[in-house]
């Protein structure tokens, strides 16, 4: 697990004299940021969409509008958290879209209390790894986590999967600190409780 | 410490924020009971193997098309 950061004392983060460049109109300082992030927010955007046209499509349009708006960019907080909270803007949006019907906002579904308490007390004894192949396990992990609540998967995906702290997934998101925590556990024993059901061998069973 | 109070605490038992004191509570419930050991084990578990195992991602094509597809678009928009 990735401790928390001590705050103040940060080294000056090397995306900072790249972002410098690239307001003053440096293309190739632009072009790098792309590089290093293009991935992450392609990543982003399909955990969130579960959907691989609409991540292609909000990768470009994430890039597109944090070039536009570059200058509007403080410093304030790293590069790489503003852009992902433009990446999650426009996957939600498209999320939005698809369901015209249903609103997606990051504080739907929290009240559902589904998955908050543990019903399954089995241990994953062999690990998943040992199991399943890397295909197998690919589906169970895919379709396990299109199942999570948008507002749960995009927590998850941002603290757990992408390694952001937790006050950085807080301010790509714009909820406060409690609430990304309570969404955290929220997503985390939920998917637990879902996986159980592949990995989970009770006492004495054979695995 | 009943398995309610365990679980609200479990998030900041992996982030090692839990102050001293109340970490040998959940130290001595985790002793005595079962069920919020494997909750434990099994969610660290869950948090592994999707970091693990990335099940999105990317091919070397599909970025180097997105690569230009993003280029061309933030060049194309500055004129």
């Amino acid at each position: 697990m990735p401790a928390i950061q001590s705050p103040g004392t940060e080294e000056i983060h090397p995306d900072v004299a790249l972002v410098e460049r690239a307001k003053s109109g440096d293309t190739a300082a632009f072009e790098q940021l792309v590089r290093q992030y293009e991935r992450q927010i392609f990543r982003v955007a399909q955990h969130i969409t579960q959907n691989r046209e609409d991540a292609e499509d909000i990768t470009q349009d994430a890039f597109l509008k944090a070039y536009e708006k570059l200058d509007q960019f403080q410093g304030n907080s790293k590069f790489s958290t503003w852009l992902v909270r433009i990446a999650v803007n426009e996957s939600l949006m498209r999320l939005r879209k698809r369901k015209t019907s249903k609103t997606v906002s990051m504080d739907e579904d929290v009240q559902t209390e589904e998955g908050s308490i543990p019903r399954d007390f089995a241990e994953w004894r062999p690990n998943p790894e040992q199991i399943f192949d890397q295909n197998e396990l690919g589906d169970i992990l895919r379709k396990t986590i299109q199942g999570l609540p948008p507002g749960f998967r995009t927590v998850f995906t941002l603290r757990d999967i992408e390694n952001l702290s937790t006050e950085e997934t807080a301010e790509a998101l714009g909820l406060s600190v409690p609430a990304v925590k309570s969404r955290l556990l929220r997503a985390r024993l939920q998917l637990r409780e879902r996986l159980s059901r592949y990995f989970g061998h009770k006492e004495g069973q054979p695995a | 410490m009943n398995c309610t109070d365990f679980l609200s605490q479990l998030t900041d038992y992996f982030d090692g924020q839990i102050p001293p004191e109340l970490l040998e509570e959940v130290r001595a419930h985790l002793g005595e009971c079962s069920h919020c050991r494997v909750v434990l084990n099994t969610t660290r578990q869950t948090i592994e193997v999707y970091r693990g195992n990335e099940i999105y991602d990317i091919s070397d094509d599909l970025r180097e098309r997105l690569h230009s597809a993003i280029m061309t678009k933030c060049l194309a928009s500055k004129t």
